[in-house]
């Protein structure tokens, strides 16, 4: 047997089999992932340094775009309502995971009421946007006579600069909780019932057994959680497109809504200017992605 | 007998021949793409083109109706790559991007002909850097729309001053109505209550000037037309609530007549009828006058057609263009639209609201505006139209909102 002279006959292909075939399968990935992702990143950057209508020739002028953005109100208008949007649509969270309890026990129909519970997710957002839309319209909405009921005046949640932000958050929570409630509900179904066993038999209950016993098996469960409703949050567009165009006066933009006014709505075409909000807006986003990266990369070596 | 019938034959060839110049011969392809799908404008331009295709017998004409909204987006990918030979758009400064970019065509040669005298009133709207850049085929006016029946139930006439309007309006307003209806939530319905506040205080030439970015918004005749607009805000005379409506959905406190007035422009007579208003219920006047001596000018918003610089069939396309502007198709598809024919020589329908608008329209000494998203620059338009809808919510925001505004000026006329 010569192991030796076989390998070296066999050719660089055969010999290099192994460290090539994932390259070769991940390569189409890879290559659209450049195209439609990577290389429109380093070409938002470069619009940004120009002034451009997206017609005629882009005229460079260099740190401009972001020199006007330090004294644009209607940004950091936009900027106090990202945060808004990041803290308070975090209430998905808990919000889920109580409906998942609520809803993880056998009784007849139980599958019923959890499509039911399940539902706004399946909906499109731009429906869910209209709906809350007609709800809390003033002349004809369900809202004001709802809070009528309590002894409250009229509102007008839309219309008003320092409600509508809440009111659209409002519409969105209502999705996205249904959609954490699925991730815990699965993840409720790998709680390992010997642990719940044991844990009885040690005295726990209620909030400690919540806490101690079941919330960390659910510990997945919630990062996933966390990350699809930080980035909803982040990408919050269509609700307020739908529900405000961003109005009253500009009072509930978000980032992405505003880049998107500022270089495509009717009124805009001012395409560095919309590329500097988003390089920024990346940025930002970028602090996140950096944090969720290293966390995968620390529990991969961890296991 | 013979004779008779052989000269009939022969002027038959002739008028034909005179109806249908040089041109006769077109063919190849026209592709126009038109933006409108509603159901009125639609008819009324494929009946254009029904009737241009009978004249042109060998020309393939490709009609493409773009969604109003739509067309503003797609626009700018048609005029740059594979462009059709007329395309609909707007007149004023909303050419200005297309012009400078060298994407529409420069149609003076046909102003240049007697069509240019027969739609003279609207040459200075689609003249841009002395050239002009496309041709008219409809216009409707602004004004104001009221409640004629409560008009009467409260004893009230028809005002033609400042003075007069207000005290019409208090008298609505004790008799548990508002004076006006409107709804915020796009913007542009409050710039037709800037543009004829200013245009009625300060006058067209003021106004253009203010639009075309040469005067600041921080200038105290801009704060006296923001004055005017402050009395009736302070009286409450518009409807509560207004920055979350459409304009559609402010037409039910009209039709309800928890509201008795709405200045906006004719098309809102159509859904106003289809809501069940008669004529006798609804009435337009002119908006009054608030400086007295001064010429009153209208908003009169004009509907145009262009060729794209990249066009293949210009030849076909300018034969279209000069059909469209003809007194015969103008007559016909203004009374399809329902709106205003731009060439003198056209005839106006018989409705109660085109006929005021056309009286109105052609007493307008003062000038025609378009409308202050037409006329002014778009970031400005922008800014400016959401500064006013602030105002209307919080007028004592006044002095930040047009700062803000000096501030978009500035940065728009450095550029």
């Amino acid at each position: 047997m010569s192991i030796s002279s076989d390998t070296e006959t066999r050719g660089w292909w055969h010999r290099n089999q192994m460290q090539l075939a994932p390259w070769l399968f991940l390569a189409p990935g890879i290559a659209f992932f450049a195209l439609y992702v990577i290389y429109p990143i380093f070409q938002s950057f470069n619009i940004s340094f120009y002034r451009w209508d997206g017609l005629g020739e882009p005229v460079p002028v260099g740190f401009e775009n972001y020199r006007q953005l330090l004294d644009d109100r209607a940004f950091y208008v936009s900027l106090r309502n990202n945060v808004k949007w990041l803290l308070l649509y975090l209430l998905a969270i808990p919000g889920g995971l109580f409906i998942a309890l609520f809803l993880n026990q056998q009784m007849r129909g139980m599958r019923l009421y959890k499509s039911l519970f399940f539902f706004p997710f399946v909906i499109s957002q731009v429906v869910v946007g209209l709906v809350f839309a007609w709800f809390y319209n003033p002349a004809i909405g369900l809202w004001n006579p709802l809070i009528g009921l309590f002894g409250f005046s009229p509102m007008n949640v839309l219309g008003n600069p320092n409600t509508v932000t809440y009111g659209i958050i409002a519409a969105g929570l209502w999705p996205q909780i249904a959609y954490c409630m699925i991730l815990y509900l699965t993840g409720l179904n790998a709680v390992d019932p010997e642990q719940v066993e044991a844990a009885r038999l040690d005295g726990a209950k209620g909030w400690k057994m919540l806490w101690y016993v079941i919330l960390p098996q659910l510990k997945p469960a919630t990062f996933i959680a966390v990350v699809v409703t930080v980035i909803g949050a982040l990408r919050s567009f269509d609700m307020i497109s739908v529900m405000t165009n961003g109005g009253p006066f500009g009072s509930s933009r978000v980032l992405a809504y505003y880049m998107f006014e500022v270089s495509l709505s009717e009124y805009g075409f001012r395409m560095g200017y919309g590329a500097a909000i988003a390089v920024v807006l990346f940025l930002i986003m970028l602090v996140y992605i950096a944090f969720f990266l290293w966390r995968m990369w620390r529990e991969e070596r961890g296991s | 007998m013979r004779f008779t019938l052989k000269s009939a034959a022969a002027t038959l060839a002739l008028t034909t021949a005179l109806a249908m110049p040089a041109s006769a011969e077109l063919t190849g392809n026209l592709r126009i793409f038109f933006n409108d799908q509603n159901p009125a404008p639609k008819e009324a331009m494929e009946g254009m083109v029904e009737r241009f295709q009978a004249m042109h017998p060998d020309l393939n004409i490709e009609l493409t109706l773009i969604d109003r909204e739509a067309n503003k987006t797609q626009i700018r990918n048609y005029l740059t790559a594979n462009a059709p030979d007329v395309n609909g758009w707007y007149a004023g400064n909303r050419m200005r991007p297309y012009v400078n970019a060298g994407l529409f065509e420069d149609v003076s040669d046909l102003w240049d002909g007697p069509m240019g005298e027969e739609l003279a009133s609207t040459r200075p709207a689609l003249t841009l850097d002395g050239k002009q850049w496309g041709v008219p085929y409809s216009y409707y006016q602004w004004g104001i729309y009221y409640r004629q029946d409560i008009f009467e139930e409260l004893g009230l006439s028809v005002p033609t001053t400042w003075e007069e309007e207000k005290a019409n309006c208090q008298v609505i307003l004790d008799s548990g109505r508002k004076c006006y209806t409107i709804g915020t939530r796009f913007l542009w319905t409050a710039g037709g209550w800037f543009d004829y506040l200013n245009l009625r205080t300060h006058g067209y030439d003021f106004h253009m000037a203010l639009t075309a970015g040469e005067i600041e918004w921080t200038d105290d005749r801009v704060r006296e037309t923001f004055a005017k607009w402050r009395e009736l805000i302070d009286m409450g005379a518009f409807i509560d609530d207004h920055t979350a409506y459409t304009w559609q959905e402010a037409q039910p406190f009209l039709v309800n007549g928890e509201a008795t007035a709405y200045l906006m422009g004719n098309f809102l007579v159509a859904p106003l009828r289809e809501a069940g208003l008669t004529d006798d219920q609804l009435g337009f006047y002119q908006f009054p006058e608030i400086t007295p001596g001064i010429p009153m000018a209208e908003d009169a918003p004009t509907d145009t057609l262009h060729i794209p610089a990249q066009a293949q069939n210009k030849e076909a396309a300018r034969a279209f263009l000069q059909y469209v502007a003809s007194a015969e198709n103008q007559t016909i598809v203004n009374d399809v639209l329902g709106q205003l024919p731009i060439n003198r020589n056209a005839s106006v329908a018989d409705d109660k609201f085109i006929q005021a608008g056309f009286e109105m329209l052609s007493n307008a000494t003062g000038g025609i505006a378009q409308f202050f998203d037409r006329d002014t620059d778009a970031e400005m338009a922008s800014a400016g139209m959401e500064g006013f809808q602030e105002f209307m919510v919080l007028p004592d925001n006044l002095d930040d909102i047009l700062n803000r505004l000096e501030q978009v000026r500035q940065r728009v006329i450095a550029q």
